[in-house]
């Protein structure tokens, strides 16, 4: 898991390496100025001379002045550092994502993913700032101030050798309480937070059925479970600061009692109160290094989930890849063929979503394709852009095997709307050009009056430079779809894939869309998959889905005549039928 | 002057915190604030202990005479035992006590929030950002704990300690002190310089971040779009642009919140040096020393002065260091008061729904027990009651209605729907189909006219009682978390769940229903994502249906189903319609035709009324959706 982290921190290794050395130096000094105060005080008790005051005055500003540059430095080492290698997570991330095929991203949730590129990473940029900072600089202090304590104080510094244990147990104790009611309670505060969520989402149900006052109940049932665990944790942690004080006022009762006796009964030979004082000021050092170390260490174990997830998503290989070598660069034309294709989303699966299906479409044909829901029509054409890869038998486009063209030129080639369609905020032009970058405003303007498109837009204040919101929030379904189609039509592929994508639109304008299409790209194939018989009825082919089998393939009337599934549809939907033909 | 105004603002809302605060607990706070002040001036006063047992050691220790020493040394240690341990006790209780308060205040504060919440009008969250309201219980909560267990206590507890050691330097030595003050504004000057930018950049990261996020979040939902399209590399250097300006602003903030304690920590011993210099100067020159005790100035006073400073500048740099927290907590706690302080929705309403039974005579008598007939009680102004049966008759009459004052979206609608009716609306996006819904129900108030309800102004009914007597089916369907069971039986909280299932039967759930894992029992989560958009539809109609209200309100769902799916969803809403008045806003024509009467409604206004045949007939905006020449919806 480090190794895999540590990968991404690349430029930022100079901070970070620099970081923990510019710490060390600051603490060296941290360690020296107090031993000096100690000094100065016992020669301002002696009634030094004036000038022993300045010499020891200039030495201390000149350390403190060193101090506070290292520390300056390192502080500022250590923010490049932490925040670049966030920076570093979250774009190693985001670019792995960017390869990852359909598959993949079925596999993550979306907004498992925002988590992961969000909190998650926050949580490891707080966790490496310690690392490199807290926790470089804590075990050092420890170690300057023990040292010191036995420097200067001699055997009394064998107090700390009883206290530190005490301490340490204590602190460990604590954490080891309380970790498990933390990750428990963190769990129930998320279900609290989506409940919520849910909440004020469901406001409208919330109140049509007046149940105000049993979403409060529930509610607050809720919260005081989660306050009632948080409490429990939080009373124990509690404990720290106290436990931390007990020890401190140890170290300064035994100092000051058994230090008092020592000095006076050896004459001020075994110790000197100069000495005796300066224990005192490592005493609190060293114990509140501990208490940091403590704290750091809470602070990563709470940071390793977060760290897992991220490299769980670093780690997930991509399960699509274009050829590595020999990748072909152009499709000939827009023929499209199945040979016993068998296909399944997820390898552990255990029913196929396709079964041997076999297919073979000319360039320029328009197909249509029929079906109920969980009859497999979308993982049909999403085979043929390779957004997945069949499982069992070959795909062809162009009479060549998918799996052999480069990725982005099949893509570029093999045009899909999208079931679940997404616009971009952006303006119109800015989504537009996602189907080709360099569109000139002309051929923007054509693809959208063969979308149906141009009309509507016309009328927006803005025209072409309208603003779309996030998700489209801001244009109807209709609109939407049709933004989408015309979209994907300025890529000029040799297939083009409509996945339901006009189910919003009136019939007469998918009509219209169906006429531009056979007129201005008629050697375009074209795949339309639909709910409305009325959007395929004039296909060349019509194929006909049922749980993952191609059930019939025919004309509209062929099909009339001869399938069963085919006429049911037909005849549910033309209830409203009937009334076209008034 | 702006910033003036902001560091203003938030005092208000500190006040209020502490008052808030001191209501939930008025026992158990007043108790940790003097723990807390023990705790805090028993700390401070060791250091003078310690002084007197340093004399009393100096003063004997070349003669090494223990035993005349050790009843001085013994007494005064005895002493500082007894303060230690006032002062553990204090600790351990001040922290056990604000354990308790902080998340205690938490919960209280996130149930007002909460049960407010729960008050607000519908226009509150059709006008704010969901995403808005919910960063109230995450982000500002987490700020305002962090707030009320750590910096308010620190800030107390720092502030104590830094009056305590300023009057004992006071009873020491006026001028000593103001050297200390000097210094200590010296250090203000510098928290600010260095504390401020580091506000300004932690203000300017969180705006980054937010970017940032809303940017990962777009991605991440066009995710498959972004590989249909090849757009990748595009993507990714998008992101960078976004991802490289967080970090700019996040090393900032980071930068001078890391060097802010080496600073201080610094100027503190600078200080320290400076005072030891100016004790010296002053020993030696013989100056006449002024302060409030009129000790005359010595070595001791000097020592104690060291050794006070340095408690000074601890304190000091200790309350900096709370800063951002605080400015960053009382942002929150404002937003947090904010929210609690939103108007609610008000009802004036005094007519109330009750049960009731017929008598000998066919007149009502209201009764405790449910009797499945209901009536309106309405008071009248000269005292006497009537009672009316609920039987479910809604006339609009001259209807006026805006969202934003100015901006009519509903003009002069009029219509009545008899008890059994069934009204249905069609039109374009827009036109204001919901609307008119939104009215009936009262979400959002008439800004002309009148709509009765069996003759009574819904003005003068209790919500409460008015939407109890409706039911609804939005068109995008709300689960909640929970199993199939309840998600049913939110409809009415005493069904039994015979009433539920049968409820299911009826909307043609039962079937899916048995086939889940563990059939009624199945736990549903994330808004039902297991289920399908038609099952959630149908669990929808099953919870209008155990509710069972004389009237209905249907908005059917816009989204493409499959055929058969959508087949079975019609049954349900077939089957819930019998035998109440319903009003129906259509997104397919299909489903309006054996209506009573069909409004089609266009810019808010009834441009054509009638039945599916009279409106054919016409030939005007219906017949041209009906042949599709119009795009509905």
């Amino acid at each position: 898991m480090v190794k895999t982290l540590a990968k991404s921190i690349r430029e930022f290794k100079k901070p970070s390496i620099l970081t923990p050395i510019l710490v060390s130096f600051e603490v060296v000094l941290e360690c020296i100025i107090p031993f000096l105060i100690a000094n100065l005080v016992n020669e301002i008790k002696a009634g030094c001379e004036m000038q022993v005051i300045v010499r020891y005055g200039v030495v201390l500003v000149i350390l403190a002045g060193l101090s506070l540059f290292f520390g300056e430095r390192a502080g500022s080492a250590c923010a490049t550092a932490s925040c670049g290698f966030a920076r570093n997570l979250r774009r190693d991330m985001f670019y792995k994502i960017q390869e990852y095929s359909f598959e993949n991203i079925d596999r993550f949730s979306v907004p498992s993913l925002v988590t992961r590129l969000t909190t998650d990473v926050t949580n490891v940029q707080q966790a490496y700032m310690m690392i490199i900072r807290t926790a470089i600089r804590s075990p050092l202090m420890l170690i300057f101030s023990f040292a010191m304590a036995f420097i200067m104080g001699g055997k009394m510094a064998w107090i700390f050798v009883v206290v530190i244990p005490i301490l340490g147990v204590g602190l460990a104790l604590v954490i080891r309480k309380t970790i498990p009611i933390f990750r428990r309670v963190f769990k129930k505060y998320d279900a609290l937070n989506n409940s919520i969520q849910e909440n004020i989402r469901g406001m409208r149900v919330v109140k049509s059925y007046v149940r105000e006052d049993y979403e409060q109940q529930k509610f607050g049932k809720a919260a005081d479970n989660v306050c009632a665990d948080f409490t429990r944790a939080e009373r124990i942690l509690a404990f720290n600061g106290p436990l931390m004080q007990f020890c401190m006022y140890t170290v300064m009762i035994f100092t000051l009692s058994f230090g008092s006796y020592t000095v006076i009964t050896s004459h001020g030979l075994d110790l000197d109160v100069g000495q005796m004082s300066a224990l005192l000021t490592y005493s609190f050092q060293i114990l509140s290094s501990l208490m940091m170390l403590s704290m750091v260490f809470v602070m990563i174990t709470m940071a390793g989930e977060s760290a897992e997830r991220i490299v769980e998503v670093l780690g997930e290989e991509s399960t699509l890849h274009s050829p590595e070598k020999n990748a072909l660069k152009t499709v000939k034309d827009g023929s499209v063929d199945f040979d016993n294709v068998s296909f399944k989303y997820s390898r552990t699966a255990e029913l196929m979503s396709l079964s041997n299906v076999d297919l073979h479409i000319r360039s320029g044909e328009v197909i249509g394709v029929i079906g109920g829901t969980g009859s497999s029509k979308s993982s049909l054409v999403q085979l043929i852009p390779r957004l997945y890869d069949a499982t069992e038998g070959t795909v062809r486009v162009g009479g060549v095997d998918v799996r052999d063209y480069d990725l982005e030129t099949l893509r570029d080639q093999v045009a899909v709307v999208l079931q679940k369609n997404v616009l971009f905020s952006g303006t119109i032009k800015d989504n537009l050009r996602w189907g080709n970058p360099n569109a000139t405003d002309a051929e923007m303007e054509e693809a959208c009056r063969l979308a149906q498109a141009d009309e509507f837009i016309r009328q927006f204040p803005d025209g072409y430079d309208t603003w779309i919101e996030q998700g489209g929030t801001n244009v109807s379904g209709g609109q939407k779809q049709r933004l989408c189609i015309a979209r994907a039509l300025l890529k000029k592929p040799k297939i083009l894939i409509l996945d339901d994508s006009t189910s919003a639109v009136d019939t007469r304008t998918d009509a219209l869309i169906r006429k531009g299409f056979r007129e201005f790209i008629p050697e375009t194939t074209k795949i339309i998959i639909a709910q409305r018989i009325s959007s395929v009825q004039d296909a060349d082919r019509i194929i006909v889905m049922n749980s993952g089998k191609i059930e019939d393939i025919g004309t509209h009337q062929e099909l009339l005549e001869r399938n069963a599934i085919y006429r049911e549809v037909y005849t549910s939907q033309n209830r409203i039928g009937e009334g076209n033909e008034q | 002057m702006s910033n003036r105004q902001k560091r203003r603002a938030p005092k208000g809302v500190l006040g209020r915190l502490i008052r808030t605060i001191f209501q939930f607990y008025p026992v158990m706070l007043p108790i940790a604030l003097v723990c807390i002040l023990i705790n805090a001036v028993v700390s401070s006063i060791p250091s003078i202990f310690m002084q007197n047992i340093i004399l009393v050691v100096e003063e004997h220790w070349q003669s090494g005479d223990w035993a005349a020493a050790s009843a001085d040394v013994f007494r005064l240690v005895g002493l500082l035992v007894i303060f230690y341990i006032i002062s553990l006790a204090a600790g351990v209780a001040f922290q056990q006590l604000m354990a308790i308060i902080t998340q205690g205040s938490l919960a209280k504060m996130r149930k007002k929030m909460f049960n407010g919440m729960q008050k607000l009008p519908i226009k509150y969250f059709d006008t704010h950002n969901h995403g808005d309201v919910m960063s109230y219980y995450t982000n500002d909560i987490d700020t305002l704990r962090q707030m009320i267990s750590q910096s308010l206590p620190q800030m107390l507890s720092s502030g104590i300690i830094i009056l305590t050691v300023f009057s004992i330097m006071m009873y020491y030595s006026i001028w000593m002190t103001l050297i200390v003050l000097l210094g200590v504004v010296c250090m203000t000057f510098i928290v600010r310089k260095v504390g401020g930018g580091s506000a300004k950049y932690f203000v300017r990261q969180q705006e980054a971040l937010g970017k940032t996020e809303g940017y990962i979040e777009e991605m991440m939902n066009g995710q498959k779009v972004v590989k249909v399209f090849c757009h990748e590399e595009a993507a990714e250097r998008d992101f960078d642009k976004i991802n490289d300006a967080l970090f700019a602003d996040s090393e900032k903030a980071h930068r001078y919140a890391n060097t802010l304690m080496p600073i201080l920590n610094n100027v503190g011993y600078v200080l320290y040096v400076v005072v030891a210099l100016v004790g010296g100067w002053l020993l030696l020159s013989g100056a006449p020393n002024l302060s409030l005790s009129g000790q005359a100035f010595g070595i001791s006073i000097v020592v104690s002065f060291l050794n006070m400073t340095k408690q000074f500048t601890g304190n000091i740099s200790q309350v900096s260091n709370q800063l951002n927290a605080i400015i960053m907590g009382l942002a929150g706690t404002k937003r947090i008061f904010d929210l609690i302080d939103e108007k609610p929705e008000t009802d004036d309403g005094y007519v109330t729904l009750v049960n009731v039974k017929e008598g000998a005579n066919g007149e009502l008598i209201e009764c405790e027990e449910r009797t499945n007939v209901w009536a309106w009680k309405h008071p009248h102004s000269d005292g006497t009651l009537t009672y009316t049966r609920l039987a479910g008759d809604v006339r609009f009459f001259d209807v006026d209605f805006a969202y934003e004052e100015g901006k009519t979206v509903l003009h002069d609608i009029s219509l009545y729907a008899k008890p059994g009716q069934k009204i249905a609306f069609v039109g374009s996006t827009g036109a204001g189909k919901t609307t008119i819904t939104n009215l009936i129900n009262r979400f959002y108030d008439i800004a002309d006219g009148k709509i009765r309800y069996d003759g009574i102004n819904i003005n003068k009914i209790k919500k409460a009682d008015l939407r109890r007597s409706l039911g609804i089916v939005l068109q995008d369907t709300n689960l909640f978390t929970g199993t199939v069971m309840d998600n049913i039986r939110y409809g009415r909280l005493d069904a039994c769940d015979e009433e539920c299932i049968a409820a299911a039967q009826l909307a043609g759930a039962h079937d899916f229903i048995t086939r889940l894992p563990q059939g009624y029992q199945t736990e549903l989560s994330g808004n039902g994502a297991s289920l399908s958009q038609g099952q959630r539809q149908l669990l929808a109609i099953a919870r209008a249906a155990v509710a069972d209200p004389p009237v209905m309100i249907l908005d059917e769902a816009t989204s493409s189903i499959d055929t058969r799916t959508e087949a079975i969803v019609q049954q349900g809403m077939d089957a819930l319609m019998t035998g109440r008045t319903v009003f129906v806003i259509a997104h397919r024509l299909s489903t309006v035709q054996n209506s009573n009467a069909i409004m089609v409604l266009d810019h808010g206004r009834i441009i054509e009324r009638g039945t599916h045949e009279e409106l054919l007939a016409l030939k005007g905006t219906y017949y041209q959706l009906y042949t599709g020449v119009l795009e509905l919806d």
